[in-house]
């Protein structure tokens, strides 16, 4: 459709084939009977025309702007993108990542159980020698067993990393995949999030954070007093 | 009334090493008689199974976590009033909070000392020296 300028019927002339073809019609109209005054359609009709081609013309103008800005950057963002490889980010360098940390689990908890087995022996001779010297090893002996909960603090930690490092993988799978669907799914996903209260299950989960980082959480005893304050 | 040393205890933690340490601090303490699990829903299945005189229990473990296995407990007749010490990383107040409105006994914050063990079990359980 190309888009004419509008104009005032009246300022058209009386040979002006536009003009005559809606006389005609406005007449056919009239002669069926209208309600309203024909005049009065030609003038609405002629003023609606005028204000949305004149509008019609600036949005297009500023949205083919827009697109093309749009297109510019999401041009440039997949160029950038690919520069950093994300095949490789989530081929080879993220699970390695994770095997590296899983790797490290599992070395601490070997070695612990090495060093805890070596003093469960030592407690056991112990037992054998007089009570000052009992006494002794004892004491060192319980220090490190709380020495070596060292072990599952730490797990904890990397095992936050290795989560961390998934959900990155996730978003490197994301970025892989057409940006339009990855539009798609970060909208359906706020509207899941939106959708209804979270329940207590989730509220639950959402308490789950693992070891604090150094300044978050409370001491054991603001714990205690807390835990006072409900008696 | 005398704390009753035989009394079984229930550890529960998803990292082995954390269930031995604190069998043998238990064991330093003079309880012996000390059962493992490292899960909430295996933990459920022992005290169903078997009389426990206290439980000990981490809070972030797979399937079950260590608060839904509290409220499992105070949801069961039979299993509501034993004793139930959290022994856990999360040391947000949050998390106190919520685990004393399902009915946590008492609440140690890892990494922690034998002494902090004694103490916490002397007042859940009452003086054992």
């Amino acid at each position: 459709m190309t888009a004419t300028k509008g104009s005032d019927v009246s300022a058209r002339g009386e040979n002006d084939p536009l003009r005559a073809e809606l006389e005609r019609r406005l007449k056919a109209m009239a002669d069926e009977g209208p309600r309203t005054d024909p005049s009065d359609i030609a003038t609405a009709v002629e003023s609606v025309m005028a204000t949305v081609e004149g509008d019609l013309s600036a949005v297009n103008l500023k949205l083919y702007a827009e697109i093309e800005a749009l297109a510019r950057y999401i041009d440039g963002a997949k160029a950038e993108i690919a520069e950093i490889r994300p095949d490789e980010i989530r081929d080879e360098h993220l699970p390695a990542a994770t095997d590296e940390l899983e790797q490290i689990v599992g070395a601490t908890e070997n070695a612990t159980n090495q060093i805890l087995e070596s003093v469960e022996s030592v407690e056991e001779v112990a037992e054998e020698l007089d009570s000052d010297k009992a006494e002794k090893i004892t004491n060192a002996v319980t220090n490190i067993y709380e020495a070596c909960s060292f072990q599952d603090i730490t797990g904890q930690r990397i095992t936050k990393v290795v989560k961390t490092l998934q959900q990155i993988e996730t978003k490197v799978e994301a970025l892989l995949a057409a940006f339009g669907e990855e539009v798609a799914r970060e909208r359906r996903k706020r509207g899941d999030d939106s959708a209804g209260g979270a329940s207590q299950e989730d509220k639950d989960k959402a308490l789950m954070n693992g070891p604090a980082a150094s300044g978050e959480g409370v001491s054991q005893d603001d714990i205690d007093a807390l835990l006072a304050g409900f008696d | 009334m005398s704390v009753d040393k035989n009394m079984n205890i229930l550890v529960v933690d998803d990292y082995k090493t954390m269930l031995r340490i604190v069998r043998n601090l238990l064991k330093q303490l003079g309880f012996n008689n000390v059962d493992e699990a490292t899960d909430g829903s295996t933990a459920l299945q022992k005290l169903r199974d078997k009389k426990y005189g206290l439980v000990i229990s981490d809070w972030n473990m797979e399937p079950m976590s260590g608060l839904q296995l509290l409220k499992e407990v105070r949801a069961d007749s039979r299993l509501s009033d034993v004793p139930f010490i959290m022994v856990t990383a999360e040391s947000k107040s949050e998390n106190v909070v919520a685990a004393k409105e399902a009915g946590v006994t008492n609440y140690i914050i890892k990494p922690f000392n034998a002494e902090t063990l004694k103490q916490k079990l002397t007042a859940v359980l009452g003086n054992f020296d």
